[in-house]
């Protein structure tokens, strides 16, 4: 059986430190961090990225009201990437456009919200609110964004922790392929900031970092890193099959190319490297490549002592010294972890070097940890290129899902 | 509490519920959705602001009471009233 070709057509995306494609490439090899303090809840002034698009540019005033920050950040990404596929969405019919966005958890901020709601009435239940079931559901983001924009195919969410950015896109491909639907709308969101459970959680695990300079706070590889700075985003994009892209004459950013999905198998947190290398080298043989045609490696390290480790021997397993060619990076440095947004977020930071062949830097490094010295790190300032053809883009999460997904440059 | 005041009561709960309806000239003796874009959950965010802000309960039985202005006064405001006199 010949599998169709998928492409990415668009590009739709709320980061902490850019709202477009544009503005997010521009501050990544800028050097441009988007991480601020925020209030949470019962814990204080904590570091997070925020992201500060304008929900009503896509929403009316009653929709935010009665809808969630995940369903905000879905619409937006989505009618942005739909607007930026030049799709000629009006008259495209609706029951053929699918969305599936990957998320890491959803439901913990309303439940939050309203036990402290209630908790101002003695914890009378009748005040709890009727929007509570609609806005907890696993399927809202990706419900709200079908809401707002009329769309009739199948939408909904995959749970997959913070690999689910990728699952999203990797899902999307295989539905294109099935033949499901036409065009799908697909990627991750995160609102986990505005949940106080997370930071929480994080800071009980030892995985939460602080730092006196916000900026300066994600330093993935670096031996003063401390932890995690979660984040909220969202980046979803729109993919056709090749073919259909063709005939409409779409801009086309990259190919997918190939991917790689497994588990652990071993433990409820702590990643499993071994794993991790075989997810890689799952995706780099889906693709027909071998590991010295990556030439971009988007690292998933979230700046924990541990993890970091961990992830760059899986890389150093399967890329070893003799890929040459092979760059690598993290985009968590800039923005922190926007969990389930992450992959696709972090794929996006990347896609534009295949147009400017700049690879963006990991920043605040100021001491490389020995461990995570990994040839091709791209460390503080940008690289340049003599040719970026592949993008390989890792996002792991807990209960040991991970996720590999392979952007190629589109060539026809 | 006169049925003018109760009106207005009813209107700033409204305003909140529904931000982009313009609530100028609501008419007070057409049903509320027939004039405005309010759906079933929003007569339960009514009733739960009611609730919330003025200690008013209003049974499942009565929200019909809520159709319009009006009649959200009539209804209400002897409860208002009967809420006053006994604080």
């Amino acid at each position: 059986m010949t599998l169709s070709r998928i492409v990415i057509t668009g590009v739709g995306l709320t980061a902490p430190n850019g709202n477009s494609l544009q503005e997010f490439r521009r501050n990544l090899l800028g050097g441009v961090a988007g991480i601020e303090w925020l209030d949470v809840r019962y814990m204080g002034r904590l570091l997070a990225g925020v992201c500060h698009f304008d929900p009503l540019r896509h929403q009316k005033k009653k929709e935010v009201r009665v809808g969630t920050r995940a369903g905000s950040i879905s619409i937006w990404c989505a009618r942005e990437a739909l607007a930026d596929s030049a799709l000629g969405f009006e008259a495209f019919p609706k029951d053929r456009i699918g969305i599936y966005i990957g998320c890491t958890e959803h439901g913990n901020v309303e439940t939050e919200n309203e036990i402290f709601a209630i908790s101002k009435f003695n914890y009378d239940t009748k005040y709890w609110s009727h929007y509570h079931n609609p806005r907890t559901v696993a399927n809202n983001p990706a419900g709200e964004a079908s809401l707002n924009l009329g769309i009739t195919g199948p939408a909904y969410t995959i749970g997959a922790a913070c690999a689910a950015g990728n699952l999203g896109l990797i899902h999307a491909s295989q539905m294109l392929r099935l033949g499901e639907v036409d065009v799908a709308i697909c990627g991750g969101v995160s609102e986990s900031i505005h949940t106080f459970g997370i930071f929480a959680g994080f800071k009980s695990q030892g995985a939460l970092a602080t730092n006196d300079v916000p900026a300066r706070a994600s330093r993935p590889f670096d031996r003063a890193r401390n932890g995690i700075v979660v984040s909220e985003g969202g980046c979803l994009y729109t993919l056709e099959r090749l073919d259909d892209a063709l005939a409409r004459g779409a801009r086309i950013y990259g190919e997918i190319a190939g991917y790689g999905v497994n588990s652990d198998a071993s433990d409820y947190v702590l990643p499993n490297p071994i794993r991790q290398a075989e997810c890689v080298r799952k995706s780099i043989a889906h693709a027909g490549l071998v590991p010295a045609d990556i030439h971009i490696v988007n690292t998933h390290a979230t700046a924990t002592p541990l993890g970091d480790i961990q992830e760059c021997e899986a890389i150093r397993a399967v890329f070893g010294s003799g890929c040459p060619d092979t760059y690598i990076n993290n985009t968590k440095s800039f923005i922190g972890h926007c969990m389930g947004a992450a992959g696709a977020l972090e794929l996006a930071g990347n896609l534009p070097s295949f147009d400017d062949l700049m690879v963006h830097p990991t920043i605040n490094v100021d001491d490389l940890d020995p461990a995570c010295a990994l040839p091709g790190l791209v460390l503080n300032t940008p690289a340049k290129a003599a040719r970026i053809d592949t993008i390989l883009n890792n996002s792991f999460g807990m209960l040991g899902i991970n996720s590999t997904l392979i952007v190629r440059r589109f060539v026809a | 509490m006169t049925n003018e005041e109760c009106k207005k009561v009813v209107l700033d709960i409204i305003a909140d519920i529904a931000p982009d309806e313009d609530l100028s000239n609501v008419k007070p003796d057409v049903r509320l959705r027939d004039q405005l874009q309010l759906d079933s959950m929003d007569f339960l965010d009514i009733v739960m602001e009611l609730r919330k802000r003025h200690g008013i309960e209003v049974p499942e039985a009565d929200y019909i009471r809520l159709a319009s202005l009006d009649s959200s006064a009539e209804y209400l405001t002897p409860k208002f009233n009967a809420l006053a006199a006994k604080s």
